[in-house]
């Protein structure tokens, strides 16, 4: 690459050495924002295909009888909604397909708004017949960490006295046959750091032995630490945006099946919108490390041609 | 210092885009709201002298910008659907807040310093409410003035029985030992309370750690290297048993190569340093893939606020169909 093509070659590495870099941040707010308008003008989202830790967390609410317990914990706040709303959505949309009894939970402060939500748009918009305190209950915040998890081991009232309504556990109908967490046969937890499914495993799944199945929805920055614990400590797993897409696109694909419905309402497409600004962005992210490399090589040679 | 040419017209276009979006088709960033009567039956308490009577108020439920302009082609006077100033303002402060956070990557500003400032005061004060709502007054205070509580705060608060009490005047006493840190002469007695914490923290991630991380996660490197798969027929799969059978060699690989990277007592030549390298091959995929995810999660929650962007305040898009957006119709009649 002598001549012409050596200077070419050089002048343009100095060019990306010297670029200012709000420039790229303009090519990222573009990569990102293109998309989102493409997307949210056409409804076309991009096709998912479920890897086998997103398959998991579908077939285990799916293999449970319709009818059974589902502990759902909302370890997140609004600081991780635009990973975990979705995620929270689905989980719910599809117990709430299936017919299971939902017990809402939240080691996060502001868990019992984001359960409250949840509720709102999913289970009082779509399934009106389901009632509160038959079907499902919000307990709401409770302080205390690991130390909860480890109450809930041996008694689920002592660690959640009261609902979110402010009514005694003890006498809500759908406690009957549940004194400990192990009597709830899917462990839901939908989590965006500490306390959260490591926490869950470390003190409630491995202390049960086995007993207690339980299933996760986690941040991209949460995911690699909890791969090692699957397939064998969590039965299923949604790693980030991705695996809430791919989640999000098997249970509408099931549930609009069974209901021979073709039209999946929107909110429940929600990750799978977001897959579009994941490529815009993680293309110019493979273009920018590449012409990074590009940069310091050619800038390597130079230097090692000046040497010389 | 003056931002240069390009980013003027750069900044320029974007207000000019904003303005042209706030003059055309229904506008932008409102909120309207239905109003919903609500009427509870409270039924006659005898024990606390209680009539029976029935209350009632109205609940402002949001509805779509859509919702509010059928109501009024139905009804230009009605009243039951309408803008909601409080919400609205709310939604443009929200808006502010996430522009003037976003402003930080064209350099360091006022905008941005007044976000930064309201986000940490904020959420201080609102982990201040939390921890005294949510901790200090049902718990602490609940077991030790439980009729006070009762009568006064929680109406429905929960009998607390004598070693729960005990319990919570034994937390009391900590947490009062503790704030002796305060003191110059006294912070020796916050020792102790740091050592109940920290041994109680130690005790419990001590087992927690060895069952979940040691013992588990051992169990689950003993894995065979020659995974035998079946078909239904019962016959050998070869595929299956192939990718099955070195993902198991890639893990006991992996993890016999970086514990060895690890493993400081023998130097790291020979067969012993081949293994450590291949472990930092291990640690560096392992990183790579970390970073990534990372990134996903990043980008998730940047374009979370840029959809808020253009759908909730700048009504752009409509994936959620909760407006009827002429100023964009034709655009989405061309895909």
């Amino acid at each position: 690459m002598d001549g012409v093509g050596g200077v070419a070659v050089s002048s343009f590495a100095r060019i990306l050495e010297g670029l200012d870099r709000r420039w790229i941040f303009l090519a990222m707010a573009i990569a990102v924002a293109g998309p989102i308008v493409y997307i949210g003008l056409t409804g076309k989202t991009l096709p998912e295909t479920a890897t086998p830790a997103a398959e998991a967390v579908y077939d285990a609410i799916e293999a449970l009888p319709s009818g059974s317990r589902v502990l759902m914990s909302f370890d997140f706040d609004p600081a991780s909604g635009g990973e975990l709303i979705p995620m929270a959505t689905s989980l719910v949309h599809q117990c709430a397909a299936r017919g299971h009894k939902m017990y809402f939970i939240a080691l996060w402060p502001l868990g019992p708004q984001l359960i409250e939500e949840t509720i709102k748009r999913v289970i009082r918009a779509d399934y009106p017949h389901l009632k509160d305190g038959v079907d499902y209950i919000n307990f709401g915040y409770q302080a205390g960490n690991e130390a909860v998890m480890k109450v809930m081991l041996t008694d689920f009232v002592k660690a959640f006295p009261k609902t979110a309504g402010g009514g005694a556990s003890g006498e809500v109908p759908m406690m009957n046959g549940v004194t400990r967490v192990s009597d709830f046969p899917l462990l839901i937890t939908v989590s965006a750091g500490y306390p959260g499914a490591k926490e869950w495993v470390q003190y409630v799944v491995s202390s049960s032995g086995g007993a207690i199945e339980m299933v996760t929805g986690c941040t991209g920055v949460q995911t690699p630490q909890l791969y090692p614990y699957f397939p064998g400590q969590l039965t299923g797993m949604l790693g980030a945006i991705k695996g809430a897409a791919e989640y999000e696109s098997l249970v509408n694909e099931n549930i609009s099946k069974a209901s021979g419905d073709a039209r999946v309402e929107p909110k429940y497409q929600e990750a799978q919108r977001r897959m579009g600004p994941q490529l815009g962005a993680h293309l110019l992210m493979v273009v920018l490390i590449a012409l990074g490399n590009f940069a310091y090589f050619a800038k390597r040679r130079e230097s090692v041609r000046g040497a010389a | 210092m003056m931002p240069s040419r390009t980013w003027l017209v750069v900044i320029a276009v974007v207000c000019a885009l904003i303005g042209v979006r706030a003059l055309t088709g229904n506008g932008m960033g409102r909120v309207y709201v239905k109003a919903a009567p609500v009427k509870v039956e409270v039924k006659a308490d005898e024990a606390k002298g209680t009539l029976a009577q029935t209350v009632s108020w109205t609940q402002w439920n949001a509805v779509p910008a859509k919702a509010y302009l059928a109501a009024q082609a139905a009804d230009p006077n009605q009243t039951e659907v309408q803008l909601s100033w409080a919400r609205t303002i709310g939604l443009w402060l929200a808006a502010f807040l996430t522009l003037a956070i976003f402003s930080f990557m064209y350099r360091d500003n006022p905008a941005y310093r007044f976000a930064e400032a309201a986000i940490i005061g904020v959420s201080a004060a609102y982990w201040m409410t939390i921890g005294f709502w949510d901790t200090i007054v049902p718990k602490l205070l609940g077991s030790i003035a439980t009729d006070f509580v009762r009568g006064n705060i929680l109406p429905s608060l929960v009998e607390q029985s004598s070693v729960q009490v005990i319990a919570m005047w034994v937390a009391l006493a900590l947490g009062l030992m503790l704030l002796m840190r305060l003191s110059s002469k006294g912070a020796w007695i916050s020792m102790w309370p740091l050592a109940f914490i920290i041994g109680v923290t130690a005790g419990l991630k001590i087992v927690s750690h060895v069952e979940s991380d040691l013992l588990a996660q051992s169990v689950a490197t003993f894995k065979p290297l020659a995974a035998l798969e079946r078909g239904a027929d019962g016959a050998i799969a070869v595929a299956p048993t192939v990718w099955m059978s070195l993902r198991n060699v890639l893990i006991v690989v992996g993890v016999l190569c970086c514990l060895t990277y690890f493993f400081f007592s023998v130097e790291h030549k020979g067969l012993v340093g081949r293994s450590a390298r291949v472990g930092v091959w291990y640690l560096m995929i392992t990183f790579g893939a970390a970073f990534g995810f990372t990134v996903m999660g990043r980008v998730a929650l940047l374009a979370a606020r840029v959809e808020f962007l253009f759908d909730d305040w700048l009504w752009l898009i409509d994936p959620s169909g909760k407006r009827v957006l002429e100023s964009v119709s034709v655009i989405v009649g061309c895909f």
